[in-house]
């Protein structure tokens, strides 16, 4: 059940961004997935999910009954965590971290600045999807205004976390791409973020106050709101699991997957939430047809662009154990990495995403 | 020749030169002359040549074609006998991997020695150590077995290896498409398995391959051999 016609991927909407990618090719549909594999598409709203009577009803009141319910919402951006901010202001402020035509008012906003004017990406605090991401942006937007000759804009980043994730690579990459164009404040520098102006495009902190003639701002998040409807989730705003299975803990015939799940170690990734379907996959045939149940195993790749042909990547494997699932072996991109193995990366990403979209979509 | 613990101070002198040499010249060939000047570092704990004995670690003596953890009289880390069970023959090209970062390629292993990360030097020490073991290849013991040999002899379970699948599609494309990630159907059940032992004991050194490989068992690798081998490229 989705309630829109074609699925654009959040990951590789960054390179969208930085213009490696058309919004085209980031965009898919659902009709193989109807015409080759025997799957039901219905786009719809699911608006209300009857645990008891196991069935859910969609917008336009008809209903459909399951054995067993796999639901995959994503996030919920909580506009109110950064004040001043709302779901309105994020017309005139992006948050752009829901893909579709969000990403492309961004791109617009990048694509009207002009040499000298300043952008501000208020970053989230964890957890949030894809950790990463917003740094890969600000290496996207620096790679834009490069391109173009802007010597003399700026792009600050201001983030409630202290520090972040690829935080080495990501500053070893701006110092030599983009030097001076990137400040970055942690929550120890600015003090903390009090309040967003749509109008003045300003961002209070305690520190200063910054003004920007683009302003992106991500929120803090939760689980997709028919999860929190349903109640699926915990004091968290996310949905606990079983970490062998990725069923609910709050129903047996429930299966979380994605950014709305407790996934203990694993980050809230593209590649992640395609490895929890197949583990939730494999227990509901096992439910139903009493089919061979194997240990889950999971694991999680992601890729960041910094500039063209300079990739890095973070990876790890996961297992569940009694309390959550955890990590078993992970690695991490070096800094000082040669420039052909970080074009390979970039190679390797392009094909990782051919891939897991003819997997999820089909061939 | 049996070569035994120089004096430390003269050891650090020695090496500190022949970084400066090695410097001057980046690109020259192996030379094992160089490589036993590194060695000096190394015979703390092994003698090499004949005659040599164990010591803190295992004699380096017909080195080349031996079965890894496969000599009876000296005690190795389980992780070491795990390895040697899984196919790791020693050759310069394993050896390579092995002395760029011990840890990483086999860990668990007992060597406490952090990693050579200099390829001409660790080319320089495997030309030493091959010259150092030249000995009657008579007597030196048959490896064990080939790389992924019990993985090769176990009747793979195609469910599992569907299942266990699900992480390769990610990247690699059932259809056998390559684009920018390389095609895994049609392979070669043999070259397969062996494919993956290699990543797993670090011979092939990509990253994310390496993570993928490192959990996998014999069963494992078996089982997704199996469910392969049903695809035939398009």
């Amino acid at each position: 059940m989705r309630p829109i016609q074609r699925y654009t991927t959040c990951f590789f909407s960054n390179l969208y961004l930085g213009g490696y990618r058309s919004f085209d090719s980031i965009t898919h549909g659902y009709d193989t997935l109807a015409a080759n594999y025997g799957i039901s598409v219905v786009n719809a709203f699911a608006s209300v999910v009857d645990r008891e009577g196991k069935t859910v009803r969609l917008a336009d009141g008809s209903t459909l009954s399951y054995d067993r319910l796999i639901i995959a919402p994503g996030i919920d951006l909580i506009y109110d965590s950064v004040p001043g901010y709302s779901e309105e202001a994020a017309e005139i402020m992006p948050h752009s971290w829901k893909a579709g035509p969000q990403t492309q008012l961004l791109k617009a906003k990048l694509d009207a600045i002009e040499d000298g004017q300043q952008i501000i990406i208020v970053t989230p605090p964890n957890p949030y999807r894809c950790p990463p991401g917003p740094y890969e942006r600000a290496s996207m937007f620096a790679h834009v205004l490069k391109a173009k000759g802007f010597t003399s804009s700026r792009i600050i980043i201001l983030d409630p976390k202290p520090k972040f994730s690829k935080q080495a690579l990501f500053s070893e990459g701006w110092e030599k791409y983009y030097p001076g164009m990137i400040e970055w404040y942690g929550s120890d520098v600015h003090g903390g973020i009090k309040s967003v102006d749509q109008k003045s495009g300003e961002v209070a902190t305690d520190l200063d106050t910054f003004k920007g003639s683009l302003v992106n701002v991500i929120p803090a998040q939760r689980a997709g709101r028919i999860e929190q409807d349903v109640g699926l989730t915990d004091d968290s705003g996310y949905c606990p699991i079983d970490p062998a299975s990725m069923r609910s803990k709050m129903d047996e015939n429930i299966f979380v997957i994605g950014d709305a799940a407790i996934a203990g170690d694993i980050p809230k990734s593209a590649f992640a939430a395609n490895s929890q379907a197949k583990v939730a996959a494999m227990n509901v045939r096992g439910d139903l047809i009493e089919s061979k149940v194997f240990p889950a195993k999971y694991a999680n790749t992601c890729w960041s662009l910094i500039e063209t042909d300079d990739c890095v990547k973070v990876g790890a494997q996961y297992a569940p154990n009694s309390e959550k699932i955890a990590s078993t072996s992970s690695f991490i991109s070096q800094t000082h990495e040669p420039a052909d193995l970080r074009r390979t990366n970039y190679e390797e990403s392009v094909g990782w995403y051919k891939g897991i979209t003819t997997d999820i979509f089909g061939a | 020749m049996v070569r035994r613990k120089g004096l430390p101070g003269s050891v650090f002198v020695v090496v500190a030169l022949a970084v400066t040499t090695l410097a001057a010249a980046p690109d020259a060939a192996p030379d094992s002359e160089r490589g036993q000047i590194i060695f000096q570092t190394c015979e703390g704990c092994h003698q090499v040549g004949e005659g040599a004995r164990h010591g803190i670690g295992p004699h380096l003596d017909a080195f080349f074609g031996r079965c890894a953890g496969s000599l009876d009289a000296f005690k190795y880390s389980g992780a070491m006998h795990r390895y040697g069970e899984d196919g790791l023959v020693w050759n310069a090209e394993t050896l390579d991997a092995y002395l760029a970062r011990p840890q990483a390629m086999v860990p668990g292993t007992r060597m406490s020695y952090r990693g050579l990360t200099d390829a001409a030097k660790r080319a320089d020490l495997i030309a030493y150590i091959a010259s150092a073991t030249a000995v009657d290849p008579t007597l030196a013991p048959a490896p064990r077995a080939e790389i992924g040999a019990a993985a090769m002899g176990i009747d793979g379970d195609p469910d599992y290896g569907e299942y266990l699948a699900g992480e390769s599609v990610t990247c690699h494309q059932r259809s056998g498409r390559t684009d920018g990630i390389p095609s895994i159907v049609g392979w070669l059940r043999g070259a397969f398995i062996r494919a993956l032992f290699e990543y797993k004991t670090n011979v092939r050194q990509h990253q994310v391959m390496k993570l993928m490989a490192v959990n996998l068992g014999n069963e494992e690798i078996a089982a997704l051999a199996a469910y392969f081998r049903g695809f035939d490229p398009q």
